[in-house]
């Protein structure tokens, strides 16, 4: 377990250094969206139109936050990973159209997205679910918002952070997925929580 | 101040209550839980997760920034009279609430999209309500039940022939199907028989026990310990990280009368920010706090 500090743009070099169970902390630019952020980036990539930022480097944080206006600046006061497997069906054009080299979220994610890694060359890292109070601390400002019509928690936030972190490298550009070696070693108990309980599987 | 408005301030101040601050049983069971664990990425997760309720306490902030969909439990004693209009004050109470914390709006309109901005919407917040025989007073408990646990929610059309080998065998698929997507240590709620809507119902209700409390039936009692035991035993541990003693805090079990043909499981699945508040009002318009302390 190693522990990494990166300032985005996050590069593919960078990215490639990490293995499963390391810790990074992220420092630089964040951008939040969750399942209508990215649907509406890529319908938008689709008809050729330019993204209101450009994402590349930057880290994507599954995230919708709990906001505050305070005068005519926002304000995050929790901001906490949500559910990335929701993601799974967009993840992979979404690496691939805009060159984002680290994911935050939670949970890990599924087979697709972990092949669509290993060949875009991206990482997965998990913060811990519903740690929003702490997530916030690493959050300096709100740099921009943009497609607020989809709501605080749907619309893209483009964060500043400071030692963003811990994350936990989840899924590595070499394929491994620590959710996955969970999960296979789960299936390997399943016989003996079987026997305890009586029943077979 | 009029009655109307004291149940309103009271269920705002439940609702800041449950964001903000875990009950006691359930802070000390993760505590107890990260003290525990022995599998590094769990361990290191508990700690973040101790330290975040830590900090959302003392700062009077939302400790997840998904503060749920609201549910209340209202609980009338039969000889309290005073009711009317109680769920325009509920819905009044979470729209401000939803300022005042504040809170995530999290209400969308499933059929034409759009978020209502303040909590409210058809039928949500969603208002359950019982008698208590011979009670005076007026028990509401709040309960805003993020969208990631109840995503991993189940419920299982079991054929009676099953039994209760099959009402483990589905729980475990359950827990299995969900590993690290409702944000363990979870609690698990599980409601057996009555009917499909009502397993479900009495599995989401079993959430409101204290943590640690048994069943009164020992049938009952001894097949939530195997559970939980089973289910940690799958070892995914706390956020899906991998982890010895941390995918569940506790499993919870009732049962109705069933249907001869059918036997419903409903699985209801909370995350480790299990979040409630309860207060009672009395019709001299005391205020008793049941899960908090009033500053």
């Amino acid at each position: 377990m190693v522990e990494y500090h990166f300032t985005t743009p996050i590069t593919k070099e960078d990215v490639q250094k990490l293995r499963i169970g390391d810790v990074i902390y992220v420092t630089g630019t964040v951008f939040t969206a969750r399942d209508e952020a990215h649907e509406r980036a890529l319908e938008m990539a689709e008809k050729g139109e330019s993204m209101p930022i450009n994402f590349e480097g930057l880290a994507v944080y599954h995230c919708g936050p709990v906001v505050r206006k305070v005068g005519d600046q926002w304000e995050i006061v929790a901001a906490g990973p949500t559910t990335s497997t929701r993601m799974d069906i967009f993840e992979e054009e979404f690496i691939k159209t805009f060159g984002v080299n680290v994911i935050i979220g939670k949970g890990g994610m599924g087979a697709r997205t972990v092949k669509a890694m290993q060949e875009y060359k991206a990482v997965y890292t998990a913060f811990v679910g519903g740690a929003a109070v702490v997530a916030a601390k690493g959050i300096k400002r709100v740099k921009e918002v943009h497609w607020l019509d989809l709501g605080t928690p749907e619309c893209l936030w483009v964060l500043e952070v400071e030692k963003f972190g811990p994350l936990i490298v989840g899924i590595d550009t070499y394929g491994d997925s620590l959710f996955q070696n969970v999960a296979d070693q789960a299936q390997k108990k399943l016989p003996q929580i079987g026997e305890f309980l009586g029943i077979t599987f | 101040m009029t009655f109307y408005t004291l149940i309103e301030d009271t269920t705002v101040k439940l609702l800041k209550f449950a964001a903000t601050q875990l009950p006691n049983d359930v802070s000390e069971a993760l505590k107890k839980m990260q003290e525990e664990e022995t599998i590094p990425p769990s361990k290191a997760a508990l700690s973040t997760i101790v330290d975040n309720f830590g900090i959302a306490e003392e700062t009077a902030t939302p400790m997840c920034q998904d503060t749920g969909i609201h549910i209340y439990y209202v609980n009338i004693g039969e000889n309290f009279p005073k009711v009317i209009g109680i769920e325009e004050i509920l819905r009044r109470a979470s729209a401000r609430a939803t300022k005042e914390v504040p809170l995530r709006p999290n209400a969308v309109n499933p059929i034409v999209g759009g978020n209502s901005g303040d909590n409210t919407g058809r039928h949500i917040p969603f208002i359950n309500y019982d008698f208590i025989p011979g009670a005076d007073f007026l028990e509401i408990t709040v309960f805003p039940k993020g969208g990631g646990s109840e995503n991993m929610c189940a419920l299982g059309m079991l054929k009676p022939g099953q039994g209760i080998k099959g009402i483990k065998k589905f729980v475990i698929e359950t827990i299995f199907n969900a590993g690290g997507q409702p944000c363990p240590p979870v609690v698990v709620g599980i409601g057996i028989g009555g009917g499909a809507d009502i397993a479900l119902k009495l599995g989401k209700k079993q959430l409101m026990r204290p943590l640690g409390q048994r069943h009164p039936e020992p049938e009952i009692a001894k097949l939530e310990e195997e559970l939980l035991e089973a289910i940690n035993m799958t070892g995914f541990g706390s956020m899906g990280l991998g982890g010895e003693v941390s995918t569940a805090l506790d499993v919870k079990i009732d049962y109705a009368h069933r249907h001869p043909a059918s036997l419903p499981v409903g699985v209801a699945i909370q995350c480790w920010a299990a979040r409630k508040s309860t207060a009672r009002i009395y019709q001299d318009g005391r205020v008793e706090f049941l899960t908090h302390k009033e500053d």
